[in-house]
């Protein structure tokens, strides 16, 4: 973030920080909400099955974790710059309360999902997991278009519906849906060969590929409707901001030429790249303002001594937060991490191995990329990992066998 | 509603409070089981490892299993929290956020370790090596305690501010330390780690009390009387100390915010002498129904009859806190069961001293049955006592809740939808794990298979069976 007006401060910094938040956000998180988009288009009958329980295996470890990164955005948003944090959440108000019941549902109906073992309770729990994973980011979506467009100004307003509610917020939350749901469909092909379902790989190519050209075709759209609302906007995102903007555009486009040639190895931090320069494509188009027009991020930042603890925090996040998610990556790598159904479920677990070692379960599946994924995507929008793809894993060993066990154990038993 | 909006004043303050109290108070049981529930685990994996005992590993496992489901909701439900924060408090934060923010930013470390090592953990089960996959569990209780530090350090930070300077309304300077180790923060942390140790320790004991009461036979079922025991003696250690530190907040709290000590004690007037109410309906200048003991308050406070106390008339009206019989009562009540908590918890030392044996009997498992519900009200009782007895300060003496709160006109209709949520989470969390303990009661006769890491099961699953 460096450039901009006069030398980079601890203030560009910490502002930095905060879009790497929101890059991991939503590279990792915008895709488990894509999950949930996927599964709600799923068809309801058996057919349906299939993709949900890759969808299911994919999500069930990482969501938790990724979702934490959207609570260290706000920890990062009210500290170091509060008034904008202020002026945010109650401008916004209408979308945010919305996202966040959202947030709730899908967590709730996801973590209960998992538990319960009805039919029907099953059906629920999953529909009200899938039909608020729309709802969260689109809401996002137009709260941070909102913000982008200028309509949010310092001090407390209210009742300004018009703040989220402009042709560009509504293709912004567009943006975010379809955004996740590539990524996620992206994420979930070389899932399918990791957790042994390669039948569904096609299934998943194909709807990588709609939701790819959907996702770029919005963003253009957006990009048309900001040309004639929004000039300031435009010509920073065609400015000075047009090199992530195309850097976006060639990922997206390499992406889709790797889906359509069915080689799904390396796409994934492509697919995550592309996402993550669109975020800096943003962060780079408002700099230095922290609302665009009304505040700069100078004027709305926390004292120094505030910059300095936060830099310690973001210090421990890539000291020990990001050793740990390597850990996590790691474990699911090497298959050592797997949904724990045997127990739970008595000895009933008909045919199920016992407790053998690693390697003798016949099924891989996925605790899979998320973290690592969000990282590569970020290296790869600092334009200083383009190598990082291949530091990727072959997608067959990055699989955890979490959930292998836990669907047929349980279709048996009912 | 609306009648008490308008006294309030135009600002949704009523709403607000009556949201994050709903939302909090939901929140702060699940909180509770996420800072102590992975250490309690953690001890019975680690018997079930050292003695090889089939029936503790087999209880690690269950309740790992619950953690999950617990540890998911209470994600949302903290997330929840984090959004009100601006969506019912900008005032707070535009003005303070510089400042209180800063514990918020290191716990959101430990609750992206809490998470990443709670996932090691819950999917390790068989896969990792025993040693390895106990000590995965580690890091998640050490972050649940390193997290409640640093969230309790910024509602200590509310209660007496410290570590930054003011000039022309806005915060100019602020150090770190001095914000997260404020004056409140050496008594309030520890209170409220134990709190969650007592709530979870009750809260996992309860289940196999419960059993015991209705079927004696599991009485001498090692899973079962492990089930019971180990967070028994989790909880009759807690205790004491609880007890201890709760004492000494009361002393610091007469000496660092007077005004909400007077209310917890009924002292209304500044004197020598005060008399120790237990229990009693504060009323127009007169108290109904209450205990009284001469001095006592006096002792308490200061070990000798003549200390002065403050009382609550010290301050003008607008800045005494509401409802001082809901501060006294909730706090006599928290004290009271910490007193009932402590009877149990001699029971098991004596019976412990003199026969070499825990009192597994009807009585004991009934009473740590009830200890559950009890905990949690004592819990809500202490937090009751901290919020309400801060009023009408959202900052102590600097903002008041009325200056915090949101603008928005909206809040009524989220509080409603939020509460109609709530509690359809809650039945549902409660109808889940109902469910996993009646799977799992349903299969204890053939858990011998189920056995982690396969050999060393001879010991514990023949008494597992019934």
């Amino acid at each position: 973030m460096s450039g901009g007006a006069g030398t980079p401060g601890i203030d560009d910094a910490m502002a930095a920080v905060l879009f790497v938040g929101i890059t991991l956000y939503a590279t990792t998180g915008g895709a488990d909400f894509g999950g949930g988009v996927w599964d709600l288009l799923a068809v309801r009958d058996r057919r349906g099955t299939g993709p949900r329980e890759v969808i299911d295996r994919s999500v069930t470890a990482v969501w938790e974790a990724n979702h934490v990164w959207l609570v260290f955005i706000l920890v990062i948003l009210w500290t170091a710059f509060p008034a904008a944090f202020a002026a945010v959440m109650t401008t916004l108000w209408i979308p945010m309360v919305i996202a966040l019941f959202g947030i709730v549902l899908r967590g709730a109906g996801f973590a209960y999902r998992k538990e319960v073992r009805h039919l029907r309770a099953r059906q629920a729990t999953g529909i009200v997991f899938a039909s608020s994973s729309l709802i969260a980011p689109f809401f996002f979506g137009a709260a941070v278009g909102g913000i982008a467009a200028g309509r949010v100004r310092t001090g407390f307003v209210t009742g300004l519906v018009s703040s989220w509610t402009s042709g560009f917020s509504i293709l912004a939350g567009a943006l975010f849906v379809a955004a996740g749901a590539f990524l996620s469909a992206v994420y979930l092909c070389t899932d399918t060969t990791a957790q042994g379902r390669l039948e569904l790989r096609p299934y998943f190519v194909r709807r990588a590929l709609a939701a790819g050209l959907v996702t770029g075709g919005i963003a253009l759209g957006a990009l048309f409707d900001l040309a004639s609302t929004d000039a300031r906007l435009y010509d920073h995102l065609t400015g000075r901001a047009v090199p992530l903007v195309v850097v976006s555009g060639l990922l997206g486009v390499t992406t889709l030429v790797q889906l359509a040639r069915g080689c799904t190895a390396g796409t994934r931090p492509l697919a995550a790249g592309a996402v993550a320069a669109v975020v800096w494509g943003w962060g780079w188009a408002q700099y230095p303002d922290l609302l665009a027009t009304s505040l700069p991020l100078r004027t709305g930042s926390a004292p120094t001594g505030t910059m300095d603890a936060l830099l310690v925090v973001f210090a421990l996040a890539v000291g020990l937060v990001l050793p740990s998610l390597g850990l996590l990556y790691y474990l699911a790598t090497r298959q050592e991490l797997g949904e724990d159904e045997r127990d739970v479920a008595g000895a009933a677990l008909v045919g199920a191995p016992q407790g053998g070692p690693p390697g003798q379960d016949p099924g891989p599946a996925g605790a899979r990329r998320h973290p690592a994924d969000g990282l590569l995507g970020l290296a790869l929008a600092f334009g200083a990992g383009f190598t990082a793809g291949r530091r990727e894993r072959p997608a067959g060993r990055r699989q955890g066998r979490r959930a292998t066990r836990r669907r047929p154990a349980r279709r048996r038993r009912r | 509603m609306t009648g008490l909006l308008a006294v309030a004043g135009g600002h949704d303050v009523v709403a607000s409070r009556a949201q994050m109290a709903s939302t909090l108070g939901f929140h702060i049981i699940l909180a509770c089981f996420g800072i102590a529930f992975p250490t309690v685990i953690l001890v019975v994996h680690f018997i079930g490892l050292r003695r090889h005992d089939g029936a503790a590993l087999l209880l690690a496992r269950r309740w790992s299993k619950v953690l999950a489901v617990l540890v998911a909701v209470g994600a949302v439900s903290g997330t929840v929290l984090s959004f009100e924060m601006g969506l019912l408090w900008p005032g707070l934060f535009r003005v303070y956020g510089a400042a209180v923010g800063i514990p918020f930013a290191f716990e959101g470390i430990f609750f992206l370790l809490e998470a990443i090592f709670t996932a090691i953990y819950l999917y390790g089960w068989d896969r990792l090596s025993p040693w390895a996959h106990w000590w995965s569990g580690v890091p998640v209780a050490v972050s649940g305690l390193f997290g409640a530090l640093c969230v309790v350090a910024a509602n200590s930070w509310m209660n007496q501010p410290g570590g930054f300077v003011m000039s022309h309304g806005r915060v100019t300077a602020v150090h770190p330390l001095a914000v997260i180790f404020n004056a409140a923060t050496t008594y309030e942390v520890p209170h409220m780690e134990l709190a969650a140790y007592l709530v979870t320790a009750f809260g996992v004991a309860a289940p196999y009390a419960v059993g015991m009461v209705r079927h004696p036979d599991r009485r001498r079922s090692r899973y079962h009387r492990l089930g019971l025991l180990v967070p028994s003696v989790i909880a009759a250690i807690c205790t004491p100390l609880q007890i201890f530190v709760g004492d000494t907040i009361a002393r610091a709290i007469e000496h660092q915010q007077p005004v909400k000590f007077a209310s917890m004690e009924y002292v209304v007037h500044t004197h020598r002498g005060v008399t120790e109410w237990i229990g009693g309906i504060y009323y127009h200048g007169h108290i109904y129904l209450g205990l009284n003991i001469p001095y006592f308050d006096s002792i308490l406070v200061g070990f000798s009859p003549h200390t002065e106390v403050v009382g609550w008339d010290s301050v003008p009206r607008s800045q005494r806190p509401p409802l001082p019989s809901l501060i006294h009562n909730a706090f006599d009540l928290m004290v009271g069961i910490a007193f009932l908590m402590l009877a149990l918890a001699a029971w098991l030392a004596v019976s412990w001293w003199r026969k070499r044996d825990f009192p597994v009997t009807r009585w004991f498992a009934g009473l740590t049955a009830l200890g559950a519900p009890a905990a949690i009200v004592a819990l809500e009782c202490g937090w009751i006592v901290t919020e309400v007895g801060r009023q009408p300060w959202v900052v102590y003496k600097r903002m008041t809740v009325a200056q915090a709160a949101t603008p928005v006109p909206d809040v009524p209709w989220t509080f409603g939808a939020i509460v109609a949520l709530y509690i359809v989470l809650t039945i549902t969390t409660l109808v889940v794990l109902a469910l996993m303990a009646r799977r799992w009661n349903r299969s204890t006769e053939v858990a011998e298979h189920d056995v982690p890491y396969g050999p060393g099961r001879a010991h514990g699953a023949a008494s597992v069976r019934q």
